[in-house]
């Protein structure tokens, strides 16, 4: 479980990113923090493995406040994933992803071992081990990115708008990696993303931000369709614009969904 | 034409060669020269390079100060050290150290300056020290543009070590003063030829282990994702130094 209590960040030239933000995020389910740029998503990510300070305030994981214990341990015990991979382009894919274990102290070639293992457990051929980053294609890349945030086999994965520079059908592919790897290992993943479609996918608790970390609405994505919490939360998630307004239409026997313009979208189970 | 056979048969006569006021001897002195004068400036400049390159502090100074480094002329502070420590060898190699600083400077802070912002922050986010972060990401991914300087932090003090000879220094240098005081234009020229050679011998096995040392998997070339490529891990294939870009 991580918490945020009352955390302000300020920044040396004056920008207040985020302001007096509260949040508890369950432990081994995907929170999804969503908003326009600016509205301090990634400094609130960042400050979970104490890549940014907070001005004032505190996080507490399992308890336990962040603000006492050494930054790079703590980041070696939380997986980071950021967008386009961040992957060491000197090394080996291998190397890439044994890279934490390696710091950690585990034995080379135990972490290597390791790092082949997890190669298959992101969907990635093992025979891209031993390519250099720029030989894989940005979805690969992106795989690499996520196994080298599980390699040290962490509690908590940060993803940070992973999937941003990849197209939308490698994306798509990579979302539900991420739904079946977080249900299958059951890590605490904390998402940044700008896509309201990424979050109410992915997440089981999405929390909308508005300009300085405020938060406009939290709740599960069914919650936050079913009442949005004022304008704000209307326009962004689309329901002013009839975009998730849905309606049944009777043909014959069985009950069709159909969107704003009449086109139908799919069927009702019964 | 006759001049330049003269000078090739002064080098070819072994008379000229051996002992040890023949050339082999000056062109060791002139190589000695070189890679002390290099070698003592790395251990100044580097560390300082790298210090700048990696805070990002302190950039401006190094620029001014390399620069000002630069636009002293070698004859003019040559003299001076010459006035200052007597003749013999410390005056050229001082010269020669403050010659060889700039490039190595430039080259130690462009090599860090030129990796990937996103890299290095991906570095640390998975917990390297800031010390690991040096040896691990900047200082390999920044290898072919310090070797850059060096490169031509050698080939400028290979070419100005010919002025030790002038204050009594040694190298190759000598020659050619002494040529030019007795007249004999077959020595100058013969000597002249061999430092234009040396340089060009240098020049080539720098090019040489410039290449060598770019990270295998910066000169891999991808299958795709070459529009994805970001301007800056191309500047680390390039040779040039930019100062002040």
């Amino acid at each position: 479980m991580i918490e945020f209590r009352s955390v302000t960040k300020r920044f040396p030239d004056g920008t207040l990113a985020v302001d007096s933000f509260d949040l508890v995020v369950p432990p081994r389910k995907t929170t999804v923090l969503v908003g326009s740029s600016g509205c301090g998503k990634t400094t609130l990510l960042r400050m979970i493995n104490r890549m940014i300070d907070p001005t004032s305030g505190s996080i507490l994981i399992d308890g336990e406040d962040t603000g006492g214990l050494e930054p790079v341990k703590l980041r070696r015990r939380i997986g980071y994933v950021m967008q386009n991979s961040g992957l060491l382009p000197h090394r080996k894919v291998i190397d890439n992803v044994a890279t934490v274990p390696i710091l950690n102290g585990t034995p080379k070639r135990e972490a290597r071992e390791h790092a082949l293992e997890l190669l298959d457990t992101v969907g990635l051929d093992r025979s891209l081990a031993d390519k250099y980053p720029r030989q894989l294609s940005g979805g690969q890349q992106q795989r690499v990115g996520v196994a080298r945030g599980l390699a040290a086999d962490p509690n908590i994965l940060l993803m940070d708008e992973p999937f941003g520079a990849v197209d939308p059908i490698v994306r798509a592919e990579l979302q539900q990696e991420t739904i079946r790897l977080q249900e299958g290992l059951g890590k605490t993943v904390v998402f940044v993303t700008h896509d309201i479609d990424e979050a109410f996918l992915l997440g089981h608790q999405v929390v909308i931000l508005q300009k300085g970390g405020h938060i406009a609405q939290s709740g599960t994505p069914a919650e936050i369709l079913a009442a949005p919490a004022n304008d704000f939360v209307a326009t962004f998630v689309g329901a002013d614009k009839r975009k998730r307004a849905l309606h049944i239409q009777r043909v014959g026997d069985r009950d069709v969904v159909v969107d704003e313009n009449g086109t139908p979208t799919g069927v009702l189970q019964p | 034409m006759n001049l330049v056979l003269g000078g090739i048969a002064w080098i070819l006569d072994p008379a000229n060669m051996n002992g040890p006021s023949g050339w082999i001897a000056r062109l060791l002195e002139q190589l000695g020269y070189t890679f002390g004068a290099v070698a003592i400036a790395a251990i100044v400049a580097i560390p300082l390079g790298y210090a700048v390159g990696h805070t990002g502090r302190g950039r401006d100074i190094a620029v001014a100060f390399s620069g000002g480094l630069r636009a002293l002329p070698s004859l003019g502070v040559l003299i001076l050290f010459g006035f200052a420590l007597g003749i013999g060898f410390k005056a050229p190699m001082l010269t020669l150290v403050i010659l060889a600083i700039p490039p190595l400077l430039a080259g130690a802070y462009a090599g860090f300056e030129a990796v990937d912002r996103r890299t290095i922050d991906a570095a640390r986010a998975v917990g390297m020290t800031e010390l690991q972060v040096v040896g691990k990401v900047e200082v390999p991914l920044g290898l072919p543009l310090l070797i850059g300087g060096v490169r031509s932090s050698v080939l400028q003090v290979v070419a100005t070590a010919t002025l030790a000879g002038y204050i009594g220094g040694g190298a190759l240098g000598t020659f050619i003063f002494q040529g030019a005081a007795t007249r004999n234009y077959d020595m100058m020229l013969g000597a002249s030829i061999l430092v234009t050679a040396l340089a060009l011998v240098l020049e080539g096995i720098f090019a040489l282990l410039q290449k060598l040392v770019v990270p295998r998997g910066v000169v891999a070339t991808g299958q795709q994702n070459v529009r994805a490529r970001s301007s800056r891990s191309r500047a680390v294939m390039g040779s040039p130094i930019q100062e002040g870009k």
